[in-house]
């Protein structure tokens, strides 16, 4: 019988991974065979979605990108029955214990993975997800095993001398937590799983979730283990549905399997239930979370006390990342040491970046700390692609900030980003080129939070609604001709600004509150000039916004088709027919069909 | 997403809930996934179920993006307006579905076929520009393709499975 393997997380399944499925279902019953097609979770190289790999004959898988379901059944005959490997969409073939096929890349080898090494999205893309058998193939549940095996005091010194930090934000040492937890007296203690993925531009929870879903479970029954909790809670946006379904099923199986809800050691049980987020950015925050899982509306309180000591229902509880809690289950079997070796002083092991925007391979990259920004965008990612200019990459989302070229070398760790004024945050990765406008950048995110602050503290609730339109005036088209005293205040306010910025950052209720101006700092401390383009000249260098824009025609070029004055849809264009054709800048809504219709270029903005 | 044809009492619908303070988003939840949305007298209902006052369900409600007070149409465009969809010209997306549909954002057509939101990430930040509808992930989209899968929709009345 013939293997297929199909990814089919969110990202394949939006490129048609199911429709590549019904191909190859249609090829086997064409023929007879049986092909048993096993779903797979994403291997992080969206860009090739959708993947499919195909087991050869004698053992090899060999991975194929850009699959449609017209090519899928060509491939299965060229591999099953011609035995030809060598297809257009090739991405290489997996080490997987057999002979390699000569002539064949490995995978690894591939560029996009060449420099990556893949420690906790190990599996993703690679096992069933919802197979316990194929998980437990891979190594699943031995770091469970291992910790069962020694007392919760060594579980959580394993931990710490892993030297694993959080890693959904701030990067507290999860040993540390985990060990506050365990001091905190009281028979009632929670666990708790952050796949409350609210930041925008980051999905690597998601997908580990789908890829991966049994190995987040179990670092969450290591954890109850070692602080001594008997129920866990696994917070998850309502936006993965796949993701929800695929946690539920796993704890149903690992309740059969008597890995849940059955005694393990020394009366040691463990319960699992999923609750599902509502929608509301702020439920990143743990405290904020918690109130959300209790029912209410979440807010964030002050802290201390920490969870640790006082969280869910007043419990002690600790509230883990999911990427954390995958990686507790991979250390847990392997060793501390593995992990404790890659990265650097203060930053082990791996990260899982979103690398996403303007770059070629946009996908899912796990780096071990202390690489550099350079080698994940133009190495890994591949550049900028239309052969435009490298500007900046967003890091952190709304908390984060923009880090330029001149920075590009810095090593990652949770240290130098922030000394560079952007945070890891959960790792989305953001690439900009020379189209995307940074004060633009900054108003999307201000944006973002004046609509997601809780609004229980001032500063954040007010504070950033001012930032907002303080930021939106920049940007907002001019009735008016210029003059000098408006100029004069809109410096005036950006003064403010910066002030106004830094008192929300010290004066808010959450970490959340205190980091939403990072990217309004971050881009006036890098791009300060791309601020005074807008205030002082009017312009946008980028041409993105669109309030500073003008559209003229150039009369040389317009040879008066009438196209765009057909497709206007404010009637901002006139002219005759087979004359020049004029915008009229009051009707103009900058809209940029002319530009998009015009067959001779003779469109122009500025 | 969808609603479906015969929907039940609300009463049936949150009986297997125990009656605590929290269980009211997932119930909230439910009645949204059974009816689309919360009515005024859903709300109402679980207030008395759950011995809660209307203001503080009313609250929590408003409070969280999921919840919508209002129906919503057949066909639920969710167009996705994360960072990389940003920088990929999501913006530019949705005035194109603005106008497209006539509607504005967390409104629905008057033929109720319609209705138009935003959401902060939906998760395939690879694939941006992204828009989910009716539970259905569009990625990599452009302008073009937004109009042709309007007009397709618009004629059929339905999202394909």
């Amino acid at each position: 019988m013939s293997k297929v393997f199909i990814g089919m997380g969110t990202c394949g399944l939006a490129t048609g991974a199911a429709e590549v499925k019904t191909a190859v279902e249609k090829w086997a019953a064409a023929r007879t065979a049986t092909v048993d097609i096993i779903p797979t979770g994403c291997l992080g190289y969206c860009k090739a979605e959708p993947i499919m790999d195909v087991v050869a004959d004698s053992g090899q898988r060999v991975s194929y990108g850009n699959v449609t379901p017209e090519v899928a059944g060509f491939i299965l005959d060229e591999v099953l029955v011609r035995k030809n490997y060598k297809l257009d969409g090739l991405l290489g073939q997996f080490r997987n214990g057999t002979t390699p096929l000569p002539g064949i890349p490995l995978i690894e080898e591939h560029p996009y993975f060449r420099k990556q090494v893949k420690y906790v999205l190990r599996n993703c893309g690679v096992i069933d997800p919802e197979s316990i058998d194929d998980y437990r193939a891979h190594g699943g549940f031995k770091g469970l095993e291992r910790a069962l095996g020694m007392s919760p005091k060594e579980v959580i010194q394993e931990i710490t001398r892993s030297g694993l930090r959080g890693r959904g934000g701030s990067g507290f040492l999860a040993g540390k937590k985990w060990e506050l937890a365990k001091a905190s007296t009281g028979a009632k203690k929670y666990v708790i799983c952050n796949a409350d993925e609210g930041d925008p531009g980051a999905f690597m929870d998601r997908s580990i979730l789908e890829g991966d879903t049994y190995a987040v479970l179990e670092g969450m029954v290591i954890a109850g283990y070692a602080i001594g909790a008997d129920e866990g809670v696994i917070y998850c946006r309502a936006e993965y549905p796949l993701a929800i379904a695929r946690i539920n099923k796993a704890i149903e199986v690992m309740k059969s399997e008597g890995l849940l809800e059955k005694p393990m050691r020394d009366g040691f049980t463990f319960a699992l239930r999923v609750k599902k987020g509502a929608g509301a950015f702020v439920c990143g925050e743990e405290t904020a979370l918690m109130a959300s899982v209790e029912g209410r509306r979440g807010m964030p309180r002050p802290r201390p006390p920490y969870p640790a000591v006082s969280g869910l229902f007043q419990k002690p509880t600790i509230v883990n990342n999911v990427e954390t809690m995958a990686n507790a289950s991979h250390i847990m079997r392997e060793g501390a040491e593995g992990f404790a070796a890659m990265g650097t002083q203060n930053s082990k092991g791996t990260k899982v970046f979103a690398l996403t925007g303007k770059v070629a391979n946009a996908g899912l990259v796990e780096v071990p700390m202390g690489i550099t920004l350079r080698e994940i965008v133009f190495d890994i990612g591949g550049g900028i692609p239309g052969g435009k200019a490298f500007k900046a990459v967003q890091i952190g989302g709304p908390s984060g900030g923009c880090i330029p070229a001149e920075h590009l070398d810095i090593t990652i760790d949770y240290e130098s980003l922030k000394a560079v004024g952007a945070m890891m945050g959960s790792g989305g990765l953001v690439v900009m080129d020379e189209d995307t406008c940074m004060v633009d950048m900054a108003r999307y995110f201000t944006a973002f939070i004046t609509s997601e602050s809780c609004g229980k503290c001032i500063p954040c609730r007010e504070g950033t609604q001012r930032l907002y339109e303080i930021l939106d005036s920049i940007v907002s088209p001019y009735a008016k001709m210029p003059d000098e005293e408006e100029n004069l205040l809109r410096f005036n306010r950006v003064l403010n600004m910066e002030g106004l910025a830094q008192v929300i950052k010290d004066t808010s209720l959450c970490g959340l509150g205190q980091s939403a101006p990072n990217p309004v700092l971050s881009t006036l401390r890098f791009f300060r000039k791309e601020y005074e383009a807008h205030i002082y000249d009017r312009k946008c260098p980028a041409h993105a916004c669109k309030g500073l824009l003008t559209y003229a025609i150039d009369t040389n070029a317009c040879t008066g088709c009438t196209l765009c004055a057909k497709k206007c849809p404010t009637a901002a264009i006139v002219g005759e027919k087979k004359k020049t054709h004029y915008i009229v800048d009051e009707k103009c809504i900058r809209c940029g069909t002319c530009q998009d219709v015009c067959r001779f270029s003779a469109v122009s903005v500025n | 997403m969808e609603t479906k044809q015969q929907a039940r009492p609300i009463g049936e619908v949150i009986a297997k809930y125990p009656k605590s303070r929290e269980q009211l988003i997932s119930i909230l939840q439910e009645v949204q996934a059974e009816y689309g949305y919360l009515s005024r007298e859903g709300i109402n209902t679980i207030s008395s179920y759950l011995n809660l006052p209307s203001s503080k369900i009313f609250g929590v409600a408003t409070f969280y993006n999921q919840f919508k007070l209002n129906a919503p149409g057949s066909i639920q465009v969710a167009l996705c307006r994360g960072t990389a969809c940003h920088v990929k010209g999501s913006l530019n997306l949705l005035d194109t579905c603005r106008q497209l549909l006539g509607i504005e954002v967390g409104e629905t057509t008057k033929d109720g076929l319609f209705s138009l939101e935003t959401v902060a990430c939906l998760g395939c930040c690879s694939i941006a520009p992204a828009m989910m509808v009716n539970g259905r992930f569009f990625g990599r989209l452009d302008k073009k393709q937004v109009e042709y899968l309007v007009d397709a929709w618009r004629a059929s009345g339905r999202v394909e499975e």
